[in-house]
């Protein structure tokens, strides 16, 4: 049975131990990050010296923790200290601990005896060990910043379990650059006793959790994580990358099966069977778990994407038509005799659409309207927005600005970026169906008010289209998916 | 752990419901005549023992045969090479243009695991394969067949019809069956030779733990 996270991401109340006056230890660390980051429960140092540090006293042991005033225990001090500390404030009411400590498996024979029995010791006790070795855990319903590095992330819906606390950080990176948020993450460090399909079940049931996303390296109980992760599909996207794809060599065998079989393919093959999302490196599992949690399902793979002019919409068609999973559906019939009504004849008049700078005050609106809400369309990806926005941009910061008329063009020009985003996130609402929006100015110019249009309607303005269109395909892909399996 | 002979290893794909090529085993040149006879020529011969691994790189197969006497050239020549314990097999020559390799392989970390792949003798360089766990529904059975790169090639190709991912589905789910019997180790079915749209095991080798031989 997969264990109660709830103490750990939802504690009331935490001690974090090894808390000195040096500002580069990790006890120092872990009690600034709670402290500073709105986590509104209490929160106690314990140390070896006396005082106070960050205006906190410093309790020289658990023991003087309230009776039940705290639920989470950070752990930053050595080993040899640890069990006894874990003993005392389990009887304190402690519920779960985190231990940032390294010096366990990762470090020796000694170490993993020691780890060995600290997960025998938690077992004994009835508490949820994570760690030890990790980098810390985050919960932005709570407010909760118990790790010893950096970001807090701006809140959301992704949960991050990572077997390489860094990932967890470059994760949380992205969530801050692109403004789609994290509900929670957790470095599961050596996963002594917690591992990462225990974390998946539990964002599988958190209510604050659309997606989850996951590093994995190891894998020590392959089968056994497949037979519980392919449940967890079933009920939420779960978007993997995985470390290490290329150290499975080609084995010895008897059979030419055998010869064949390598450990990244048959990674490949368990994933795909247990309907996990594949990402190909960080930045696409990121953008492909902010998709899931910004965006609808779509029903199916018919891909209309559309641009305002130039050669977006051929390159990012010519993605889609060697995407396998994505279908650049014949642009129907009667859809194009609306577009026909809404501009000039020189439109592509096939799928890509591009409108070829026919547009006015109210077509691209329109077409994103009529397109998103026609049946025979499944998802759409819009193309070339942010050019009034951009030239506004130069404008706004050359000498004639606000005269001449300008200030008049600039405000116009903001003024429909802002619309165009609306419009898109508005007809993905009311048509339940993905509308992707992509433009290099998500990372060249993340002012525009474009770009800032849509990363307040709470999506993802995608860097590229090649990149949209890869997130798509993830998309497609999980939907049927889930579909085949009812 | 250890391979059986072609004919065991016949036996049991077969048991498990997956089609194999027409076959009989022989135990002299004559019998193997009358083997071909029956199941029609041409035929193929090859030696067959729990010993016999790796029959084309080894010289043991002889394809394409198209009369009694080519039958009992052969059959002759294959027998004078060999050790104990061998005998013929002779097996009705299938005719496609398109091979596939499907077999089972046990994973240390997964356990059982399906494999397809395009077969024919540049599998290993082209290494277009895909794995899934067994067991296998067919549902993931045909997503496995589309895991495949070379899809064009299961397409309609020179007079012969588009692959029939159904009977490949079934197949592969029945490769899963194997893995029911905790004997069984590793499976290759190499080639699958595609006739008809239907394929078809033209050899098969099963690689059972100790003791389970």
């Amino acid at each position: 049975m997969a264990p109660d996270l709830r103490p750990l991401f939802e504690p009331k109340g935490v001690v974090v131990t090894g808390v000195s006056a040096h500002p580069g230890k990790f006890g120092f660390v872990a009690l600034h990050n709670l402290l500073a980051c709105g986590y509104t429960g209490p929160v106690f140092a314990v140390g070896r010296e006396e005082g106070t540090v960050l205006d906190r006293p410093v309790l020289a042991s658990v023991d003087a923790v309230p009776d039940g005033a705290a639920e989470l225990l950070v752990l930053c001090t050595p080993v040899a200290a640890n069990a006894e500390i874990v003993r005392s404030a389990a009887a304190r009411g402690v519920r779960a601990v985190f231990c940032a400590a390294g010096g366990y498996s990762e470090a020796g024979p000694d170490g993993a005896e020691a780890e060995d029995q600290l997960v025998a010791l938690a077992d004994e006790l009835g508490i949820v060990l994570a760690g030890p070795n990790g980098q810390g855990v985050v919960s932005t319903p709570v407010g909760l910043c118990a790790q010893i590095v950096a970001p807090f992330p701006t809140a959301g819906r992704i949960a991050v379990v990572s077997q390489s606390g860094n990932f967890v950080s470059s994760f949380l990176n992205y969530a801050n650059q692109t403004g789609v948020g994290i509900s929670r993450a957790v470095s599961a460090g050596n996963a002594a006793a917690i591992g990462v399909a225990d974390y998946l079940e539990w964002f599988a049931d958190d209510p604050e959790t659309e997606v989850a996303l996951c590093y994995l390296e190891g894998l020590a109980d392959g089968r056994g994580f497949f037979e519980r992760v392919r449940e967890v599909t079933r009920r939420m996207p779960v978007v993997v990358v995985k470390g290490g794809t290329t150290a499975g060599g080609q084995r010895a065998a008897a059979s030419h099966t055998g010869s064949l079989a390598n450990d990244d393919q048959i990674f490949d093959g368990m994933a795909r069977q247990a309907g996990l999302v594949r990402a190909a490196n960080i930045e696409s599992a990121f953008e492909a778990a902010a998709t899931f949690a910004t965006q609808p399902l779509p029903a199916g793979n018919r891909i209309v994407v559309l641009s305002t002019a130039g050669g977006w919409g051929v390159v990012t068609a010519d993605a889609v038509t060697a995407h396998r999973d994505l279908d650049l559906t014949p642009l129907p019939a009667d859809l194009m005799a609306t577009i026909d009504k809404l501009v000039p004849p020189r439109w592509s008049r096939n799928n890509p659409v591009d409108l070829a700078g026919g547009e006015t005050r109210d077509t691209i609106p329109a077409v994103l309207e009529a397109t998103v809400a026609h049946p025979a369309v499944d998802a759409v990806v819009q193309l070339g927005l942010g050019i009034q926005g951009n030239t506004a941009a130069l404008t706004r910061g050359g000498p004639f600005h606000p005269d001449h008329g300008l200030g008049r063009i600039v405000d116009f020009h903001e003024h429909q970026e802002r619309r165009y985003a609306e419009a898109a996130d508005s007809a993905s609402r009311s048509h339940d169906k993905p509308v992707l929006v992509a433009s290099e100015l998500a990372v060249a110019r993340p002012d525009n008010p474009l770009v800032q249009a849509v990363r307040e309607s709470g999506r993802l303005c995608y860097p590229s289209a090649d990149r949209a269109v890869v997130a798509l395909g993830h998309l497609v892909r999980y939907a049927d998916w889930r579909r085949r399996r009812p | 752990m250890g391979t059986v002979s072609e004919a065991r290893s016949r036996q049991l794909v077969e048991a498990a419901g997956i089609p194999v090529s027409p076959w009989a085993s022989a135990g002299d040149p004559d019998r193997a005549v009358e083997a071909a006879r029956n199941l029609g020529f041409p035929v193929a011969v090859k030696l067959n023992g729990d010993a016999v691994i790796h029959k084309t790189e080894g010289g043991l197969v002889r394809l394409g045969l198209a009369s009694p006497d080519q039958v009992a050239e052969a059959a002759a020549q294959l027998l004078a090479g060999a050790g104990e314990g061998t005998d013929l097999l002779v097996t009705q020559m299938v005719a496609g243009h398109r091979e596939l390799i499907a077999g089972l392989v046990t994973d240390e970390r997964f356990g059982p695991c399906i494999m397809l792949g395009l077969g024919g003798v540049l599998v290993e360089a082209m290494a277009d394969v895909a794995f899934r766990l067994a067991p296998l529904g067919v549902v993931d059975a045909l997503d496995l067949i589309d895991d495949l790169g070379a899809q064009t090639l299961l397409g309609p190709l020179r007079g012969e019809p588009a692959l029939d991912r159904e009977a490949t589905a079934d197949l592969l789910v029945a490769i899963g069956t194997m893995a029911d019997d905790p004997n069984v180790v590793a499976v290759d079915l190499n080639p699958l030779v595609v006739a008809d749209g239907r394929p078809v095991a033209v050899d098969a080798l099963v690689e059972l733990s100790d003791g389970a031989q």
